[in-house]
């Protein structure tokens, strides 16, 4: 009887909080980490902030940080459903699951899974962005700024997207410098700082002199500012307090008009469901400022790349290229397909070292 | 093996400075559980002294004083560990759980605002023209301060608890605190006494993490390595030698594994990742074949005392 009586006036609640909020559409916004790691989960805490900017008293968003991949996430994702939430970002790649198994109980709440594949019903679209074209760019600038011709990265874990981000690097760093070569470590953590340090000491021990990173926090930047000559790249958000050197340069993960456009749409009615995969031409993925600390030619040159990959007329992953064992991947002039780039599990021709499995 | 371009100075002066968090965890929490007490809260107390040296250094720009107030930070959390077991007598596994947890929501309350700041830097002790001896320079006088701190408080450690009344009396308690009781100690006092300084020690190596290895501050900075001092401990049998023992190869594995990789080594990853925690279970199971209390734990660890049982 009393159980009865929590769940009717649980019920009563949830329908008057929804029909005050009526007039405002409410955003919600889960993510996998603290907004303080200035990296990964602050970008997509500063996409939310430019939805409430740009809709102002129309929206209202919430946001839960810290939440785990796993069990959790869909509870937190019920508890959002019934709260009013019409729209549901979820930003990690692990929520995958969860966000299809809630989206499947709630056909009137739309649901955006960052990075993920699947859409099983009507109401889940999915977003990514390509990063590796970034990585294009930044390696471009690693490839002309080594003195030493050894670049080093800092892998996370051993899946496509990191595994694009390698080979665009090298295949970029190579053009403008053909005596390059580059050493991968694996630190299979998105987020430990005193790993990531460590991983990048050992990389200028080796003689390494410009340090790609594919892992969430300033460390590495932190490490490589203790040796005079060594630079690196912000990753995700711009770490700009390293600037202008180590940090010479940053790829920056802009989620901002993406969230502006798909609230939008569910404002105005145009909302569908769709899988979203931008880059520097969808203003998707930002270069960071490029500072004095690189040759203003070669800063040119970045900027020439980044604008050819953004108007269309240049793809990062253009043959003729080789995989790593000597076999052709792509012919001349032939492009890579997102399907053959969404699977990537091998490296380009001239990378040392395998992919541990 | 193939070492590869290794310089094997170099690899051993960075698995010193690797390693200092750990040792100074490891030893603080080794008094601790000498006394008798079990404290699991160390990752919390760590990135309590993290976050507490971190603003200390920023807020004064003296890299000193943020030790102190590492050191500090980790003692307070440590008291209220010490309240609820030694006063309240609360079960010691639980509250030691829930301070880690504790310290980690706090210590990112207090950091909210020191995200993306760069703290002084902690200068290398200037050993003139010793550091410039080839091979020993690098290992040997090229640190700071806290490296060799960590070392002289392990060699401190082991003279007093093996040499000095105070060992005998902490070991006594640690041991059978109703004897000790029965001779006049004050149990919970001499408790009290080691778990503040437990707590003490790891915010100092959690100020180590956040003012000399990464430089900065961001939540869960310390990323599990209260919990890998705990495992030295055991893995140390509770004898302070062995501490340093365990935390070089902890240590030294994660950077030699680093190191391999750079250097293209062909051996995979993940067999030296799992090699630390391979040898501790190896050491497991060869200290506890042997007779009787072969793995030395203290008798009366985890155990709580009142003085009127």
């Amino acid at each position: 009887m009393l159980r009865k009586t929590l769940l009717a006036t649980a019920a009563v609640l949830a329908f008057a909080s929804a029909a005050a909020a009526q007039d405002k559409l409410k955003a919600c916004f889960v993510y996998v980490g603290p907004i303080g790691d200035g990296g990964w989960t602050f970008q997509h805490d500063q996409g939310r902030l430019d939805v409430e900017k740009a809709f102002g008293d129309k929206v209202e968003t919430a946001y839960q940080e810290n939440v785990p991949e796993g069990a959790d996430a869909e509870r937190v994702l019920t508890q959002m459903a019934l709260s009013g939430c019409k729209i549901i970002f979820t930003t990690s790649f692990g929520y995958m699951d969860a966000t299809n198994a809630v989206a499947a109980k709630f056909p009137d709440i739309m649901f955006e899974h960052a990075t993920g594949y699947k859409r099983d019903s009507a109401n889940v679209s999915t977003y990514n962005a390509r990063f590796y074209e970034g990585r294009a760019v930044t390696g471009t600038i690693a490839g002309r700024m080594t003195k030493s011709n050894k670049i080093g990265y800092i892998g996370s874990f051993p899946i496509p997207e990191v595994i694009q981000g390698i080979n665009a690097s090298f295949i970029h760093a190579k053009k403008v410098n053909p005596d390059v070569t580059m050493s991968v470590v694996w630190a299979y953590t998105w987020f430990d700082p005193a790993k990531e340090a460590d991983a990048a000491k050992a990389l200028i021990e080796q003689g390494v002199d410009v340090i790609l990173q594919h892992t969430d926090s300033t460390a590495p930047l932190a490490e490589a500012a203790k040796t005079p000559g060594v630079i690196g790249f912000g990753q995700a958000s711009d770490m700009a307090e390293y600037k202008p050197s180590p940090r010479v340069s940053a790829i920056i993960d802009n989620w901002g008009p993406y969230y502006v456009e798909r609230v939008g749409a569910l404002l105005d009615g145009t909302y569908a469901q769709k899988d979203t995969w931008a880059g520097i031409g969808g203003g998707e993925v930002l270069i960071g400022e490029i500072t004095d600390a690189v040759p203003a030619e070669v800063k040119a040159e970045a900027e020439a790349l980044a604008t050819s990959i953004g108007d269309g007329s240049y793809h990062p992953f253009t043959g003729p290229l080789n995989k790593q064992d000597g076999s052709v991947w792509l012919a001349d002039g032939e492009v890579a397909d997102d399907g053959t780039l969404a699977g990537l599990n091998f490296y380009v021709e001239g990378i040392e070292g395998e992919i541990p499995q | 093996m193939d070492f590869g371009s290794i310089n094997p100075f170099v690899l051993v002066a960075s698995l010193m400075v690797a390693s200092v968090p750990i040792i100074l965890a490891a030893i603080g929490e080794l008094v601790v559980e000498k006394a008798g007490v079990l404290n699991l809260g160390v990752e919390g107390m760590m990135i309590m002294g993290a976050i507490c040296g971190f603003v200390t250094a920023v807020e004064t720009s003296n890299p000193y004083l943020g030790f102190v107030g590492g050191a500090a930070g980790g003692a307070a959390l440590s008291l209220i560990f010490a309240f609820l077991t030694q006063s309240l007598l609360a079960n010691q596994v639980a509250t030691g759980l829930a301070l880690t947890l504790f310290g980690l929501g706090l210590s990112s309350l207090i950091g909210q605002s020191y995200v993306g700041i760069k703290p002084p830097l902690t200068p290398e002790v200037p050993f003139g023209p010793l550091a410039d001896i080839p091979g020993l320079g690098v290992v040997l006088f090229q640190h700071d301060w806290v490296v060799y701190f960590s070392i002289l408080l392990i060699a401190a450690v082991a003279w007093v608890l093996k040499k000095a009344r105070l060992g005998l009396i902490l070991r006594a308690v640690g041991e059978n605190h109703e004897a000790a009781h029965a001779l006049g100690y004050k149990v919970q006092r001499i408790r009290l006494l080691a778990i503040l300084f437990g707590g003490a020690m790891a915010g100092m190596g959690g100020a180590y993490i956040s003012l000399v290895r990464v430089p900065q501050w961001t939540d869960g900075i310390t990323a599990g390595a209260g919990w890998i001092a705990l495992a030295i401990v055991v893995f140390a049998s509770w004898k302070p030698w062995r501490v340093l023992v365990g935390a070089y190869l902890f240590g030294g594995i994660t950077v030699l594994q680093l190191n391999l990789q750079a250097a293209g080594s062909s051996i995979p990853v993940e067999y030296l990742s799992m090699s630390p925690y391979l040898i501790t279970i190896v050491v497991l199971v060869i200290m506890s074949s042997g007779k009787g209390r072969a793995l030395n734990a203290p008798a009366a660890l985890g155990q709580n005392f009142h003085a009127s049982r």
